[in-house]
């Protein structure tokens, strides 16, 4: 700890710090463009000036850069100097030289960092009165919108797009008074984590494109804390809504998950809430044919469905917070209730909980990944599965070169001078994947080979950790060289993470990934982070659910009258045949958002509400219980599924949930049914919890048209709905201040309007939020128990003529079942294809486009072969979710021909 | 489409360094050189022979104002506008020049033989004003004199 003086007062500070960071974290408005807290310092936007000097005697002083000075024990500066003060409005005059001072027009008004600072700096009144230069904008896709005449050249954006996230289509172009931030030519910006470019952006050039499409400001969005529903890292998002329809999402930080940043599935995937797949009214299905019915008439139908007599299962799912599949569970009984996820999938999420619940490993949080300084990946697209874990990693392999550039002495926020030491230098980052991932180009070696090669792969790393783990046999000396590689880098690190998954389809390689954390872990623990397909994979994981292929099973053996399938498409987990032979002997009840195909065939369709119609709890891939909450009530007779399916419980005249009525509720059941969930209802803020006796609002105390936005309907101002399940109000009324960190509805402080008010509500600026990040971790290493190592190592992959072992590839823009409907999305998303090496292509003598014909589960599927150089020789990948080929478990083998 | 010439002389350049990308504004001279400016499609070319994405390359290429993106004369004329050029009477070379051309400053005259740009500084402030036409420096200018260079540039073979 350091004192330094501010305007004479003193302030204990953190050394390693620079004077902004600090002047900002004890609560001192000083205004920056160029800092960010995840990027460092460069001092390139001279905004953030201060007075500093010598000593107590030093009446004179000089002007710094807050942002380039260290906080160093008894430095004096002084803010509110007359000469910094001055300085500053200067500044900002320059950098507003030549700005359209558009604010009634850009997407950015009221929620503009420029327009705060500016406000900030006091000036007022432009001296600048010649011609401005004007650009012209480009096309970047569907995602970002582009408006160059505001910039204002503080350079952000390449540093977070290149820099940080690894992008390459994003530079800096010309010189002087006509710097131009963009592509080189129009097109879309093709990093997967461009959207935070709106986050980043201090102004108004890069704004969320898909907000645009039905634009409202900052203050008119009802917006509520919820959690990404696309993938299993459950980033925290801010999710808002105006007239019925969700408008955009932001990031919600948290230090521990997502920190400043969410993919770009996660911002603009929202677009299925408002989409015209929606289901909003019952439906029933008679003589073939489906027609709407009210509430009461479905509830009636389904009443004898599920009747006393009536042997009754429920299917749960991936997607559907734990509360709604704890209720179904309730309804059907412990083993009545089938997870619902594909059954390889089911497989892997159950043998990966295991792991993780067992000795010798520990589940790392992402910001946890963002600091190894090495690691190992197996068998995981990271970046289409998992894609923030990907932007983590690739802060990860910075870790070592930046440590060593630390040794000269140049402090850590010094962004541009370590950049200069660290040149493209990367840390150990080792992967090891069927077919070439857009992580590769940061590895210090890739390895391609089919599931049980890197299986193989991952058992001889943990060998060559470990002697006592058992030996691979019969690998090559190119593949020895690399295990002794990947040994070594993770042997030699303080920090090594272990990254696998479910993508591949393979126990083998997550058995593999749990061998080395064990290895690696000797007494302790390692870090092991796995990822699963869906957001709530791991939740529904914990619920001890029977599995799905039983369910189907029962069904066919004619023990079952009733299935409720809750918010899944059973389509998309087995084949086609099994889910219409259930559909055509037993009577299914689905609850679902929206119309899949499933809910096409079902007697009887409930439309429940997604995840910004209800609330709820996510268990993300870390283990970390997060709770969504309802951002606004939906239109038409949509409800939460646990409420459907509380109605019709009492409909049928059952008692199984009775009591349950309520997310609280059924969480506090949950808590004292199932061990893995103790002590979680107690951790959240449940209905009944007030902030100084008052409830959080969900609207700002600006939000207009109040009176009037509904006066087409009725002119009398309408009673604003209730909010009986949670602490917040879907009013503007309530607490008016910072409300505890699991509730923050909006980023926002006085003078601060735009995102960058986050520094507020940290406890330290880049830090934890204030009261603590949002979260429980339900899995935490075993303190001890010995590591048993498994010796079940497949055979290396052997081809056989003519065939090929199908694998499953993921696509961030298109796999993931809900995100892939939303219109930004779906036109980013590729088409069906067959991808092989070229080498195959030409013994099956097919050209890159020709289809080739491969026969899965007893179906023909023809698709276009895509030639991919990366492809291991023998195997085939195929996009998941995308075009017909759906509920097929992978990896599979088939033959294939040119068609 | 980059020349056999080009391309090898571009790879002998990347080969001094590390990486490859350090030789990006050789390679860019290198171009220039042969077709007097820098096309999108060789810029493209350029970017995969020394492994950068366009972007990269084109944010060198647009920071420095003598590497061309657009399509100059055969002789480009730069004209040093800078304080002692002025001093000595840049201001009368600049309308002679103009009209004689019958260009605006970063034009090309219509029979494509001449382009006309400002310049910063051409280093030789004690014989101002001087222009440069190509790679020749011409210093003490009047009106008179610039119309010989212009002259020995149109007739290169009657001199
Ligand atoms: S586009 Fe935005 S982030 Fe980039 S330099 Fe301009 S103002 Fe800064
Ligand atoms: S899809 Fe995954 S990585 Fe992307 S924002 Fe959502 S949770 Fe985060
Ligand atoms: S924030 Fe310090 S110079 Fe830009």
């Amino acid at each position: 700890m350091a004192t330094i003086y501010v305007d004479d007062r003193p302030y204990e500070v953190d050394p390693a710090k620079n004077l902004l960071e600090e002047c900002l974290s004890k609560g001192l408005d000083l205004p920056y463009f160029c800092w960010h807290p995840a990027l460092g310092s460069v001092g390139a936007c001279r905004q953030c000036a201060v007075k500093q000097y010598r000593d107590e005697n030093d009446q004179r002083g000089r002007i710094v850069m807050a942002c380039m000075t260290p906080a160093m024990d008894g430095a004096r500066i002084s803010i509110r100097d007359k000469d910094a003060v001055q300085f500053r409005a200067g500044i900002i005059e320059l950098l507003m030289s030549n700005h359209p001072h558009d604010c009634p027009v850009c997407d950015e008004g009221g929620e503009c960092h420029l327009q705060d600072m500016t406000v900030m700096t006091g000036h007022n009144y432009r001296g600048y009165r010649f011609g401005k230069r004007t650009f012209t904008n480009q096309q970047l896709g569907p995602f970002i919108n582009h408006e160059m005449n505001r910039c204002i050249t503080c350079y952000r954006c390449v540093r977070y797009y290149r820099d940080y996230a690894g992008g390459k289509d994003l530079d800096a172009f010309a010189s002087h008074n006509h710097v131009y931030f963009g592509r080189h030519e129009d097109g879309a910006l093709e990093n997967e984590f461009s959207g935070n470019l709106v986050e980043i952006c201090p102004t108004g050039v890069f704004t969320d494109k898909t907000l645009k499409q039905h634009y409202t400001r900052k203050w008119d969005l009802q917006t509520a804390p919820s959690v990404c529903a696309h993938c299993s890292l459950g980033c925290n998002t801010i999710a808002g809504e105006r007239y019925g329809q969700l408008r955009r999402i932001l990031n919600r930080y948290n230090a521990q998950v997502n920190g400043y940043f969410l993919c770009d599935r996660g911002r603009f995937g929202y677009g299925f809430v408002n989409g015209d797949r929606r289901l909003r009214q019952p439906r029933l299905l008679q003589d073939g044919e489906s027609r709407p019915v009210s509430g009461a008439e479905a509830l009636k139908r389904t009443a004898l469905l599920l009747g006393r007599q009536s042997r009754v299962i429920g299917i749960g799912s991936p997607r559907a917070s734990v509360e709604a599949n704890f209720a179904l569970r309730t309804l059907v009984g412990s083993r009545n209730f089938f997870s619902g996820m594909a059954p390889g999938e089911e497989h892997l999420v159950a043998r990966m909980l295991h792991v993780l619940r067992g000795a010798g490993v520990r589940t790392p949080s992402l910001c946890e990944v963002e600091s190894a300084d090495a690691v190992l990946v197996l068998g995981e697209d990271v970046t289409q599965t998992a894609p923030l874990l990907a932007l983590a990693i690739r802060q990860a392999v910075k870790q070592a070169p930046r440590r060593q550039a630390m040794q000269l002495r140049i402090p850590r926020w010094d962004d541009a001078a370590l950049n200069e030491v660290m040149q493209q230098q990367k840390g150990p980052l080792y992967i090891a994947t069927p077919a070439g991932t857009r992580l590769d180009e940061a590895a210090t070696q890739c390895f391609r080979g089919a599931p049980d090669d890197v299986a193989r792969l991952g058992f001889a790393v943990a060998r060559a950790l470990d002697a006592t783990a058992p030996p691979v046999r019969g690998l090559s000396r190119e593949e020895r060289a690399a295990v002794q590689a990947i040994a070594g880098a993770l042997r030699k690190a303080e920090r090594p993470v272990v990254v696998s998954g479910s993508g591949c389809g393979s126990e083998a390689v997550v058995d593999a990934a749990a061998q080395v954390a064990r290895a690696l872990g000797g007494a302790g623990t390692a870090n092991l982070c796995f990822t699963a397909a869906e957001c709530n994979s791991f939740g529904l994981g914990l619920l001890n659910a029977m599995g799905t292929a039983e369910a189907f099973q029962r069904v066919a053996d004619g023990l079952v009258d009733t299935v409720v399938v809750l918010e899944n498409d059973l389509y998309r987990r087995v084949g086609r045949a099994s889910v219409e032979a259930m559909l055509a002997s037993a009577h299914v009840v689905a609850i679902d958002h929206s119309a899949t195909d499933t809910v096409a065939g079902a007697e009887v369709a409930f439309p429940s509400g997604t995840f910004a119609e209800t609330e709820g709890t996510m268990v993300n891939n870390e283990g970390r219980a997060q709770r969504f909450y309802q951002v606004f009530v939906p239109q038409g007779e949509v409800k939460p599924a646990w409420s459907w399916l509380g109605e019709l419980a009492q409909a049928a005249g059952r008692t199984e949930l009775t009591g349950l009525r309520s997310p609280d509720d059924l969480l506090a059941a949950l808590g004292r049914a199932v061990a893995a969930f103790e002590g979680l209802p107690e951790r959240v803020a449940g209905a009944s919890f007030r902030v100084n006796g008052e409830k959080v609002p969900r609207l700002s105390p600006r939000a207009s048209g109040r009176t009037a936005v509904s006066a087409n309907v009725n002119v009398h101002e309408p009673k604003p709905p209730e909010d009986p399940d949670s602490p917040l109000a879907f009013t503007m009324e309530g607490y008016p201040q910072q409300p505890p960190s699991p509730l923050i509805t909006r980023f926002w402080a006085p003078g601060w309007n735009s995102v960058q008010s986050l520094n507020k509500f940290q406890a330290e600026v880049g830090g934890a939020l204030a009261g603590g990040d949002p979260g429980m971790r339900l899995i935490e290493p075993v303190a001890n128990g010995a590591a048993a190592y498994t010796d079940e190592i497949p055979p290396a992959f052997r081809r056989r003529a003519g065939e090929f072992l199908v694998v499953p590839l993921h696509h961030i823009f298109g796999s993931d079942e809900q995100s892939a409907v939303a219109p930004a999305v779906a036109q980013r998303s590729p088409g069906p294809y067959a991808a092989l090496s070229p080498e195959d292509a030409q013994t099956l003598g097919v050209q890159d486009g020709e289809f080739v014909e491969i026969e899965l589960d007893g179906g023909m599927f023809q698709l276009p072969a895509l030639l991919m150089s990366s492809m291991t020789v023998g195997v085939l990948g195929v996009p998941v979710g995308i075009g017909s080929l759906r509920g097929v478990d992978l990896p599979a083998r088939s033959r294939c021909r040119r068609v | 489409m980059l020349t056999q010439d080009e391309r090898n002389r571009i790879r002998a350049e990347a080969a001094h360094y590390d990486h490859p990308q350090a030789a990006c504004v050789e390679a860019l001279k290198i171009v220039q050189e042969h077709h007097r400016w820098v096309s999108d499609e060789h810029l493209k070319e350029i970017a995969a022979l020394l492994d950068m994405s366009p972007e990269a390359l084109d944010s060198v290429a647009t920071f420095y104002n003598l590497i061309f993106r657009k399509p100059v004369g055969e002789n480009v004329i730069l004209l040093c506008d800078s304080v002692s050029c002025w001093i000595m009477g840049y201001e009368g070379i600049r309308a002679h020049l103009k009209e004689h051309l019958g260009v605006e400053l970063g034009e090309t005259t219509s029979d494509g033989k001449f382009t006309l740009l400002p310049m910063a500084c051409l280093g030789t402030c004690d014989r101002g004003p001087a222009m440069m036409v190509g790679n020749e420096l011409y210093r003490n200018l009047d009106n008179d004199k610039v119309d010989e260079i212009l002259a020995r540039y149109r007739h290169p073979s009657g001199a």
